[in-house]
């Protein structure tokens, strides 16, 4: 056993503990972190139920050890809604679509999609599908968490559209 | 599962990076971007006492050019920036057209191209790629470097020709031949999923439509990404008919020794080169 330290900023907080290398970012969230909404599906990359944002990308939180993070910031699905619980405008379209049914895989799909729409505001389906292609659902068929993206996307050209007058 | 315990060291430097690994040698494994290490760690198949976390080693990633126009590629330079580079959909577009089907999005944030030639998967699509396109991979020790041919680097599975003091670097690209046309193509039975059968196609014709210039490289096909000589052979001087296309490809399936799995026999791996060949080339000539 060693003893490392790691100093994280989560979700707007910085974090500062002292932990073992071998322990991966998916066990220091949930459980050094206390935050569980980053899910543990496979632990070798390939379910997407652990994906968090990175510096702004999403990536495997299941294939990082928490000490390779300090400095860095991270965002996980607690973090996506504004400070007062409102939801952001994927969550809600997720809620108006009926995109979650066990939810186990709702919190990897929200913070991939928070930064595909970020970076495409007006996907084809062809593009959300290749967007979540790393994120597997047991429950949905993925067809009401496609339908939930292109509501969000068709939400916030309208609500840009109304601030650009 | 998780992993067992090892020592963490981030390097601070290549020179770091080197020294340490001279001190540990097999011992410790470098940390690239983590996405085929890690797994293999996660259910301690791999279970070095030492990792040597090369993430803030800023040298080692980049895209550029040397004044000869080759592409150099900095061993830890992000999948997803190989797939997004706009000069490379220009100048090597096979790259980024093999990159879109490794594995996933997110794995493609974090991935590495030189973690990914290094972990020496024989499904990895891009080895296939840079095999294709006659690639050179640049090797660094505390004691010197040198410039390793591709089809010298993989030595079998999970097996390349670094030396245990040794970290790939660069991967070095020669520019297409102009006029050539490129096409990646695989089958896997999920999108992300390892292909179980790929290929990566160059191919070049004059201007009375005579092939001058082919190399086909397949991945699963092998211990390691295999080149389809006889059938670049084959089309070399020849009109790329659709009887030569499909000639060239019955060729590509008997040139490999697929390992089958439990998605596909050898057999039916030597069917899908067959036909994957065959379709990539009519597409690339298309």
């Amino acid at each position: 056993m060693n003893s490392v330290p790691v100093r994280v900023k989560i979700n707007d907080v910085w974090q500062e503990r002292t932990v073992e290398s071998r322990l991966l970012l998916s066990d220091f969230l949930r459980h050094v972190v206390g935050l569980t909404g980053t899910r543990v599906g496979c632990e070798h990359g390939v379910c997407g139920a652990c994906t968090i944002i990175l510096d702004g990308v999403p990536v495997r939180s299941c294939l990082l050890f928490a000490v390779q993070t300090t400095g860095c910031e991270i965002r996980t699905v607690e973090g996506l809604a504004a400070p007062d619980g409102t939801l952001s405008l994927l969550q809600e379209a997720f809620r108006d679509k009926h995109a979650v049914q066990c939810g186990y895989c709702t919190s990897g799909m929200l913070t991939t999609l928070t930064v595909f729409l970020s970076e495409n505001d007006d996907p084809s389906e062809e593009e959300v599908r290749e967007a979540i292609s790393g994120n597997l659902c047991r429950c949905t068929g993925y067809q009401n968490i496609v339908a939930a993206v292109l509501l969000a996307a068709e939400r916030s050209r309208k609500k840009e559209g109304v601030a650009n007058g | 599962m998780k992993p067992p315990a090892f020592e963490y060291v981030a390097a601070e430097s290549e020179e770091h990076a080197l020294e340490l690994k001279a001190r540990y040698g097999d011992d410790a494994r470098f940390l690239a971007g983590g996405q085929s290490l890690v797994p293999a760690m996660n259910y301690r198949l791999v279970q070095p006492a030492v990792l040597i976390d090369l993430n803030r080693v800023e040298s080692l990633a980049g895209i550029g050019k040397s004044k000869d126009g080759k592409t150099r590629i900095g061993a830890m330079t992000r999948h997803r920036s190989v797939e997004r580079d706009a000069v490379l959909a220009w100048e090597q577009p096979l790259l980024g057209a093999a990159m879109r089907n490794v594995a996933h999005p997110q794995v493609r944030n974090r991935g590495t191209l030189g973690g990914n030639l290094a972990h020496a998967d024989p499904a990895s699509e891009m080895p296939a790629a840079l095999l294709a396109l006659d690639a050179q991979v640049l090797a660094r020790s505390s004691k010197g470097e040198r410039q390793i041919r591709l089809d010298q680097f993989f030595k079998g599975v999970y097996s390349t020709a670094l030396t245990e003091a040794e970290m790939l670097v660069e991967i070095v690209v020669p520019p297409l031949p102009s006029n050539a046309r490129t096409c990646f193509m695989e089958i896997a039975r999920r999108r992300g999923d390892f292909a179980m059968m790929g290929v990566a196609v160059v191919v070049k014709t004059d201007d009375a439509c005579i092939c001058r210039f082919a190399r086909i490289a397949l991945c699963n096909a092998g211990p390691g990404p295999v080149l389809a000589r006889k059938s670049a052979d084959m089309l070399m001087g020849h009109s790329p008919s659709d009887d030569a296309l499909k000639a060239a490809a019955d060729a590509a399936a008997q040139e490999i020794d697929p390992p089958g799995s439990l998605q596909a026999s050898p057999d039916y791996q030597r069917h899908l080169a067959r036909v994957v060949t065959y379709r990539a080339l009519r597409a690339a000539l298309a």
